[in-house]
């Protein structure tokens, strides 16, 4: 490659005008075709046999979770506000999505839609906005506000929300510590006696949709010990909550007398769960071997990476760790091939905390599931937002997926929060 | 094809040729980017700071020392890793929790490191103000040193 690289270079220093031209010509001809056709083949992404992705919109800001209504409108979710606006409103036709307009000048992940109400959230709040026959919000500018003053501590601030049938919103308030430690991410720190913030986080709320200003005592803390939760949805075939729990980080760092890298690594697994009024998921006096399929000890609360538990909530399905689920769908559409119904799309934006080892995620998985459970081993839906291998394994990547939603006609909608790049994915039989 | 649009097309593309005529010969200064050529940062201070620094520091701030964009500042060409030695020093001792660096907030906290003795965060802080493209003068042991007495 490099030999002819230097032969051609000096063909080119002979005879400029006569033989190099031309040939510039082919090669950037060659080039702009080969560009052009990376660039727009599947959305630079890989799926199944018989999908195709195409990008809607780019550049939207820091993309993150999001609706379709039937309208084919699509709300967007922007961690920070872009020009004034955190949710976007896009309208998609012909393959496109363009924005039409945008309220809501604040920031944050979550977005709901149930019973002719717009229900979004900031880090701290959630507020709720009615929607007309079309599914468009009527007065952007005067949301009702729904819950106010939510602990937004830095660390997993961003509060997910969901609607149930009975009128009654669930939140994910995060822990804003890593494992509940006297001096957070320290190494040798132990846990803090009882977790003290369980009560205020590292959990799921629930309030009622149609109540406004409730504060934290005015809600129900419906599961604990969850450390972060982004991805949640309704399962509908067993009729109750589901939520991606964000594993804890740094093993290694905090106790390396007990857990190498490699542990590190691989051991505290990011857990999907199946919630009922009461659970505890157990963090921060366990982790998930996704290995062992155990419960762990948690080093900072007496476990010495040995000693297991079965005192808490067993994960419905677990996955590698640090991967970081930021979405869940259940899909209920009838476009996707029938092994699709009812089973799980959960969006994994991608690890840091795997370092030294290659980072993971970066994809969407689809976790099949039989009778409204998880059966079977999941399996990697659409790869290739990193843009490539080494991206994916330095972490630099390009594209991250977050939020996931299901259009009108059963196709999957995936934001990226890097890049504000809004793709979609639909099947078609051959 | 248009003889305008031709002349455009051709000149682009010899502008391509000359510019990797052009950037061949540079390509190795930027090699050379990651050799230390810092006198006051001896090896063995730089080889040590490797070693705490792939202990220690690694997870977060990752192994090319970019960190996690919104999670873990970076320790590329940032004032706190260039500039004051004493503040710098001071993060390690004590830790840090939710300042703005260079216009940016992130979300986890740096923990004390103030398990490393003195050698330790001298060499380690060396090697990170000597990498990833950084360049500045050498942290020594009695810096260290004379900050953790303050406390």
């Amino acid at each position: 490659m490099l030999n002819l690289k230097t032969h051609f270079l000096s063909n080119f220093k002979v005879s400029a005008t006569k033989i190099a031209i031309p040939v510039c010509i082919a090669l950037s001809t060659l080039a702009q075709l080969s560009n052009a056709q990376t660039a727009v083949k599947n959305a630079g992404l890989k799926t199944p046999e018989g999908f195709s992705a195409t990008i809607l919109a780019s550049n939207l800001g820091s993309a993150r979770h999001l609706v379709v209504t039937p309208q084919h409108d699509i709300y967007v979710r922007l961690a920070r506000p872009v020009n004034g606006k955190g949710t976007l409103v896009l309208h998609e036709s012909d393959g496109k999505a363009v924005v039409k307009s945008g309220f809501g000048n604040y920031g944050g992940t979550g977005i709901y839609i149930k019973n002719g109400y717009l229900y979004d959230s900031s880090n701290e709040e959630i507020f709720r906005y009615k929607l007309n026959a079309q599914n468009e919000v009527i007065n952007p500018n005067a949301p009702e506000k729904i819950v106010t003053g939510l602990i937004s501590r830095f660390q997993h601030e961003t509060k997910s929300i969901l609607v149930d049938d009975n009128n009654n919103i669930y939140v994910n308030i995060g822990a804003y510590l890593n494992s509940c430690q006297e001096k957070d991410r320290q190494r040798g720190s132990m846990g803090v006696k009882g977790c003290p913030l369980l009560d205020s986080a590292g959990g799921i709320w629930m309030f009622k949709t149609d109540k406004p200003n409730q504060q934290l005592g005015d809600g129900t803390r419906y599961a604990t010990g969850l450390r972060n939760v982004v991805g949640l949805d309704w399962n509908k075939q067993d009729n109750q909550l589901y939520v991606m729990q964000h594993g804890r980080d740094q093993l290694h760092d905090i106790f390396p007398d007990m857990y190498t890298v490699k542990d590190n690594a691989n051991l505290p697994a990011e857990t999907m769960y199946a919630l009922k009024k009461g659970a505890n998921a157990g963090w921060p006096y366990i982790y998930y071997d996704p290995i062992q399929h155990k419960e762990m000890v948690a080093p900072e609360y007496g476990g010495d990476g040995k000693k297991s538990t079965t005192e808490y909530l067993e994960p419905a399905a677990a996955y590698p760790a640090h991967m970081a689920p930021n979405g869940l769908l259940f899909y209920t559409g009838n476009q996707f091939p029938e092994k699709y119904k009812n089973g799980a799309f959960i969006a994994f934006h991608g690890s840091w905390n795997r370092s030294p080892e290659p980072q993971a995620g970066y994809f969407v998985v689809f976790q099949p599931f039989k009778n409204g459970k998880p059966t079977g081993q999941w399996e990697v839906f659409a790869d290739g937002f990193s843009g490539s291998a080494a991206q994916t394994a330095s972490g630099r990547a390009e594209h991250r997926p977050c939020g996931l939603a299901q259009g009108p006609d059963g196709s999957l909608y995936v934001t990226d929060d890097s890049k504000g790049t809004l793709y979609k994915i639909t099947y078609k039989k051959s | 094809m248009k003889p305008f649009l031709l002349t455009l097309f051709v000149l682009f593309s010899t502008h391509i040729i000359f510019a990797q005529v052009k950037k061949a010969p540079a390509h190795k200064p930027v090699a050379s980017k990651n050799r230390i050529e810092i006198s006051s940062a001896s090896k063995a201070s730089m080889t040590n700071g490797q070693a705490i620094y792939s202990q220690s520091c690694v997870s977060c701030h990752q192994p090319d020392g970019y960190g996690v964009q919104n999670m873990n500042p970076p320790l590329i060409k940032t004032s706190y890793v260039l500039g004051d030695k004493t503040r710098l020093i001071t993060i390690l001792l004590k830790g840090l929790s939710h300042q703005e660096i260079d216009g940016n907030m992130y979300q986890n906290v740096m923990p004390s490191h103030d398990f490393l003795t003195d050698q330790q965060i001298a060499d380690v802080l060396t090697y990170v103000r000597n990498s990833f493209g950084n360049k500045a003068s050498a942290v020594t042991e009695p810096e260290v040193k004379a900050l953790r007495a303050k406390k």
